[in-house]
């Protein structure tokens, strides 16, 4: 650290740039961290505690400040008992479920494969998985909204060929009744196509997370286990996956946090409307039309503190179940 | 992370465990067919955009590039502000980039570099204040860019997010890493004030954590759908998502030419992507493999 001043009446001998450059050294460090706390305080923090503030007032902004009126829980009993709220909860959770669980169970064997089992093509691999992760949303939803068309769609042609050519027939064949299938149309089909599209877009960041936890495995581990007569799948099974655990935990908490949180993908996909009965919106979506389409401000506050605490739930959740015995291993 | 990464040399030459060669053919045909998956929609895009919206709607769909890209480009030109709103995307998310640098790389030397009271309490604020959801405050937000006269202007946009806590994490893990604490005492003695530390010295030294953290500032920003959407309301002040949108939204959509615009705002991160894949890839993990 630095030198003590000899007394107090040394340091107020001392000339002026002296104490200046003491003053900076010693002020320096909260200087340089400040921008964040400021910030953050204008644009974090208190957005938080006015939006739970907003929560218990009805208020349209077209009409000024001047009209917000205070209501208490009404606008949390309105949305308890709102059967949109509820159909977009379910949506949220249903393609959080649909989009994230195929996510890890094919990103961690994959993971797993392209260490174990591939030398040099194992960054480009992993780069190609990993590209639509780095690509706007907006874009690919629409690109995926003509996949999806319902006559004209590659999917279903593809689909259409597969249920009628003679090599596939006996496993698609099955399919040929229910063709085309309108994906963007049908309520049934909307999650699934949504679904599809979140897979696609994410899996390869779970498969790069995967990759970098299984680097952290020492290479013997599995040698020893080899020597002893262990197979592919018995490592797997036995070292790859208890080691893995701090890693999947890490990364099923990143999807549950941003899958609840889904916006543009069924918003494109959707038009903006959120589907054919409301069956392709998401608690965003919802979020989004009650605060900016229908001026419902103190709802859509309450929308964003329910699905918080939704958010914050599962997390809880999430780690009371996996998060320590997960952490231990880490140790 | 742990020390035994690095597995010892004799190790590493061991064969691969998934042997026997139909394996080998299997796994491989598989992983190919899985990036072939992953590829198909950027090609798809790449054909659609050189077709009519009539061959884009047709069975069997084309498979092959058309000769439809300039007539595209018109009728996109045509019906949205694009060159405008490009220039608007590339602004935003330059701006975006400079002055995350700027205040993560100044916050991050600050929590490796020094000792300070409450350093740890305020760091680890830090890093949960990455743990809210973005979208519990969006209400709010609108309500402030308005109160600030702000809305429909780019600095909407990029001002909030210019000291990001996900860049301050990873600066300080960076710098922690890269700057020895000595460096700093003689830089000291020979008189340095310590933003001259900062700028002189330790910015030199963690270019390659800069990078990093500019490419992923300026790929959040470029695809940044939900902030824009809700700040920026007329055609000319919007991004290039929106724009996309605003075309989707038309009564009449051309396909064709908003798969035209969907290639123009998905080429400038595949460029970036392809230059320097492995930085992006080891940035955007970085937390979770330290954490």
């Amino acid at each position: 650290m630095q030198q003590r001043p000899g007394t107090p009446n040394d340091r107020a001998h001392q000339p002026l740039s002296t104490r200046i450059d003491r003053w900076q050294r010693r002020a320096a460090p909260y200087l340089f961290i400040s921008p964040f706390f400021i910030l953050f305080a204008i644009f974090g923090l208190f957005p938080i505690l006015f939006s739970a503030y907003l929560s218990l007032q009805v208020w349209n902004p077209v009409q000024g400040l001047g009209t917000m009126r205070f209501v208490g829980l009404e606008n949390y009993v309105f949305l308890l008992d709102d059967p949109w709220f509820w159909r977009s909860m379910s949506n949220t959770i249903w393609i959080a479920i649909a989009s994230g669980l195929p996510q890890h169970l094919v990103a961690i064997p994959l993971a797993f494969a392209l260490v174990m089992g591939v030398r040099s093509l194992r960054h480009p691999l992993t780069a190609i998985y990993f590209m639509p992760y780095i690509t706007s949303a907006v874009a690919v939803a629409l690109v995926f909204s003509t996949i999806f068309g319902t006559q004209f769609g590659v999917l279903n042609q593809v689909m259409a060929y597969l249920a009628q050519a003679s090599w596939s027939a006996w496993l698609f064949g099955g399919l040929a009744d229910t063709l085309p299938i309108n994906w963007l149309g049908r309520a049934a089909y909307i999650k699934p196509a949504i679904s599809i599209l979140v897979f696609w877009q994410f899996f390869g960041f779970n498969v790069v997370l995967y990759t970098a936890g299984l680097a952290t495995i020492p290479r013997t581990y599995y040698e020893a286990a080899q020597i002893d007569g262990a197979s592919t799948r018995q490592s797997f099974w036995h070292i790859t996956l208890p080691l893995l655990r701090p890693m999947i935990f890490f990364a099923v908490t990143f999807t549950i946090i941003g899958n609840l949180q889904l916006f543009d993908q069924p918003f494109i996909l959707t038009g903006g409307t959120g589907g054919t009965a409301q069956s392709g919106m998401t608690a965003a979506m919802y979020l989004y039309r009650t605060g900016f389409e229908w001026l419902e401000m103190g709802t859509a506050a309450a929308i964003s503190w329910l699905l918080f605490l939704v958010i914050g739930t599962l997390t809880v959740i999430h780690f009371y179940f996996f998060g320590r015995s997960g952490l231990e291993t880490r140790e | 992370m742990q020390s035994t990464a690095v597995p010892p040399k004799e190790a590493r030459q061991t064969p691969a465990l998934l042997g026997g060669l139909i394996g080998k053919i299997l796994l491989y045909g598989l992983l190919f067919f899985l990036a072939l998956l992953t590829l198909f929609p950027f090609y798809w895009m790449f054909v659609l955009a050189t077709h009519a919206q009539g061959d884009i709607f047709s069975a069997p769909p084309p498979v092959w590039f058309g000769d439809y890209l300039m007539r595209n480009y018109d009728a996109l030109l045509a019906r949205v502000p694009f060159i405008r709103n490009i220039w608007n995307s590339v602004y935003i998310a330059l701006m975006a980039t400079v002055t995350t640098l700027f205040f993560a790389s100044l916050a991050g030397f600050g929590f490796a570099m020094y000792e300070f009271k409450f350093k740890k309490q305020l760091f680890a604020f830090v890093v949960a204040s990455l743990m809210i959801p973005p979208l519990l405050g969006i209400i709010p937000y609108y309500l402030i860019i308005q109160a600030l006269g702000w809305l429909d202007t780019p600095r909407a946009v990029w001002f909030p997010g210019m000291a990001g806590a996900f860049g301050i994490f990873l600066m300080r893990q960076y710098i922690a890493s890269a700057v020895p604490k000595d460096l700093m005492d003689a830089a000291r003695i020979d008189g340095a004030s310590e933003f001259r530390i900062y700028w002189n010295i330790v910015l030199p030294i963690v270019k390659p954590g800069l990078a990093t953290l500019g490419m992923l500032t300026f790929i959040g920003q470029w695809n940044n759908f939900l902030g824009p959407l809700i700040v920026l309301s007329s055609r000319e002040n919007h991004t290039v998502p929106l724009a996309l949108r605003t075309l989707q939204g038309l009564i009449q959509t051309d396909w064709g030419a908003v798969l035209f615009g969907t290639a123009l705002a998905v080429v400038p991160l595949m460029i970036i992507f392809v230059l320097a894949s492995k930085q992006v890839i080891e940035g955007l993990t970085a937390g979770a493999v330290k954490g």
